[in-house]
């Protein structure tokens, strides 16, 4: 104790100017790291705030083969996704179908009840779940099981006699179709 | 805020100093006396202290995006780059960071050396200090290589190649530093456990050697004042240099912040070890010795990049134990301080004879403005991303589109892939051409198939003639490649 006490004599007469001047640095340091840290926060939160929407269209195949459809038929698109600095691209099951005004259509083959693999089973006409047995029209239409809804349709479009389809994944469990990032 | 000189404690205060023992902690590092007062000369070492942690900070940031492997470095600090969100901001503020301590350890050991603070038991401090400005050259250079692009490829090739002179053990140290014969993958792994973990220890220790050693001294205090026994009255650290400290401290970033803003540091295109154009500059801190280096080849290579180097380094090093004298002042003290001024002066000129050589030699000139150019197109291109190595192969979407299938044969048939790789993937002899299709239209391609650019054509591409119906698939072919 008694070493101390000459040198804070020493340095400053006033106490109160002192601890006056010591929150001032402290205010100080922290509004200058507070600035320093927007830059920061702003990089880390990067990947949860832009998140890529662009949505990319996939070939399906040529119109004229499903001109003369008459059961659903499967088909493999290829979609790309971005995965923060990479790009993915893999294979997702779609069916193509005719509505009931014969229009074609693009079915998800994603169940929307708990996400299995749906197959259309030729003998029955329908589309049926193995994992609960939902089962679907060939148009996608639910007709009993567990799934709260139909299947999902994808969006569609024909260029240069080419059918082309968005591929999305859609929330399960859910009675309305709703799109998942 | 009692007015008897002891602040009174809060509950909390009070309890934690029982257990930290902070208070004291704190006060005797605030109360450090130093004879003849605060003074701006002495900020620099608390600037290198707060560039280190800024150093650290960004780069804790930046390895949040960054894959430390020949495949995806330069993807991942391209990504940060050109689409994190103030991604190439915090990038400049760990690049130029770099330059900034160079700058600030000149400053910090010029004033040391002047005012003879490394005199009166102070050996260590200055030792260790040494150490710590390998080390701080260490992390410049190790840090160098990690977005992998050209000049980071080819200047640490030629870096590591230096290694290979040293007699007996030179060829087996640069191996080790390069995980093998070539620059590779390795490498960047082996440089990127240097830069983060392995010198960032090393630099941890010997800061606190440095600073323990240095308060166990004492401050030196101004060039006139007894080393030993300081006469001159002491003021504490508190308040006056403290706030000079911080101010200088503030100072740096804000500088920085403007560069890094204004000026942000680019990237150049993917490193290409097949390129044999490429001419390296190192960063402007190692331009002399670079240039240095230039003047010794064949026998007395050992001389120069060995022995003479040993010497400076050792009389560097060294210098508190040659020069036992007490008296601090620079001007009483010619030969040391004209050694040291001599050094400097030297390698201030060996990077101005480096620079003024580059611009003398047209052909140089031309080769490093080409190279400024490609960086420029490299960084004003749109972020590509990489494509994963588990997606569907880009031969097999080319398949799947008639016309780039027939194009692919016309590919093979005209021995495009000789050259190009089968799927376009490049070889040594020439660039991959996957992704072309993103980086040019149809026309484009066609346009350059037909007359190559003077760039293609002094790489062995010949022009490339066919007809309508023998053009279009290949495009398409081409622009499947992804």
């Amino acid at each position: 104790m008694p070493q101390v006490e000459p040198v804070t004599q020493k340095q400053s007469g006033d106490p109160n100017r002192r601890s006056f001047l010591a929150g001032l640095l402290a205010a100080g340091s922290a509004t200058v790291g507070a600035l320093l840290a927007i830059p920061l926060v702003r990089f880390t939160l990067h990947p949860v705030l832009a998140r890529t929407t662009d949505k990319s269209w996939s070939d399906v195949g040529k119109v004229d083969e499903f001109q003369n459809l008459d059961a659903p038929v499967k088909k493999l698109v290829t979609i790309e996704q971005r995965d923060g600095w990479r790009r993915t691209m893999t294979e997702k099951p779609v069916y193509v179908s005719k509505d009931a005004q014969g229009q074609l259509i693009v079915l998800s083959a994603v169940c929307t009840h708990l996400g299995c693999s749906v197959p259309f089973v030729e003998k029955e006409r329908r589309f049926i779940c193995p994992c609960h047995l939902g089962n679907f029209a060939p148009d996608g239409t639910l007709l009993s099981g567990p799934p709260p809804r139909s299947m999902d349709r994808l969006e569609t479009k024909i260029e240069d006699g080419t059918l082309k389809t968005q591929y999305q994944f859609f929330r399960q469990l859910t009675h309305t179709k709703e799109e998942l990032a | 805020m009692s007015a008897d000189g002891k602040e009174s404690k809060s509950g909390f205060r009070a309890w934690l100093d029982h257990r930290t023992g902070l208070d004291s902690l704190l006060r005797h590092t605030l109360d450090e006396p130093i004879p003849g007062g605060a003074k701006i000369a002495y900020v620099f070492g608390s600037g290198l202290l707060f560039l280190f942690l800024s150093q650290i900070v960004t780069g804790v940031f930046l390895a949040m995006y960054y894959v430390p492997s020949a495949d995806h470095a330069h993807t991942t600090v391209a990504y940060i780059t050109k689409e994190v969100t103030g991604g190439s901001f915090l990038r400049s503020i760990h690049a130029y960071g770099s330059s900034a301590i160079i700058i600030v350890l000149l400053l910090h050991m010029t004033q040391t050396f002047l005012y003879g603070s490394y005199k009166g038991r102070r050996e260590l401090v200055w030792v260790a200090g040494c150490v710590l400005l390998a080390l701080m050259l260490g992390m410049a250079f190790t840090g160098y290589l990690l977005p992998w692009d050209q000049k980071a490829f080819f200047a640490t090739t030629v870096g590591t190649n230096i290694l290979s002179e040293i007699p007996w053990v030179g060829n087996g140290l640069k191996e080790l530093l390069r995980g093998g014969t070539e620059m590779g993958t390795l490498t960047v792994s082996r440089f990127f456990v240097l830069h983060v973990f392995v010198i960032p220890a090393c630099i941890f220790a010997f800061v606190a050697i440095h600073v323990y050693s240095f308060r166990k001294a004492g401050a030196a205090g101004p060039a006139t004042e007894d080393p030993v026994s300081p006469k001159l009255p002491a003021e504490t650290f508190y308040p006056k240099q403290l706030v000079m400290d911080m101010g200088f401290a503030t100072l740096i970033i804000v500088l920085l912040g403007l560069v890094a803003y204004f000026w942000p540091m680019d990237l150049g295109p993917r490193a290409d070890p097949a390129d044999t154009q490429f001419m390296p500059r190192p960063e402007w801190y190692y331009v002399p010795v670079f240039q240095y280096l230039k003047y010794w080849h064949g026998s007395t290579a050992l001389l120069g990049i060995l022995v003479i180097p040993g010497i400076v380094g050792l009389l560097l090093v060294g210098l508190p134990f040659f020069d036992r004298s007490l008296e601090r002042r620079p001007w009483k003290r010619p030969i040391s301080v004209g050694l040291f001024t001599i050094v400097l002066l030297g390698l201030a000129a060996l990077g101005v004879s480096s620079y003024r050589q580059d611009m003398r030699n047209p052909g140089v000139a031309a080769q490093l403005r080409a190279q400024q150019e490609a960086t420029k197109e490299f960084m004003n291109a749109k972020f590509e991303p990489e494509l994963s190595g588990s997606s569907l192969s880009a031969q097999n979407v080319a398949l799947s589109n008639p016309e780039a299938a027939k194009g692919k044969e016309i590919f093979e048939a005209q021995s495009c892939n000789a050259c190009h790789g089968d799927n376009g993937v490049g070889t040594a002899a020439a660039p991959k051409l996957v992704g072309v299709g993103a980086k040019y239209d149809a026309a484009r391609i066609a346009a350059l198939l037909n007359t190559p650019s003077a760039k293609m054509t002094a790489g062995g591409m010949p022009p490339v003639q066919l007809k309508d119906d023998e053009m279009k698939p290949l495009i398409a072919y081409l622009q499947s490649l992804n």
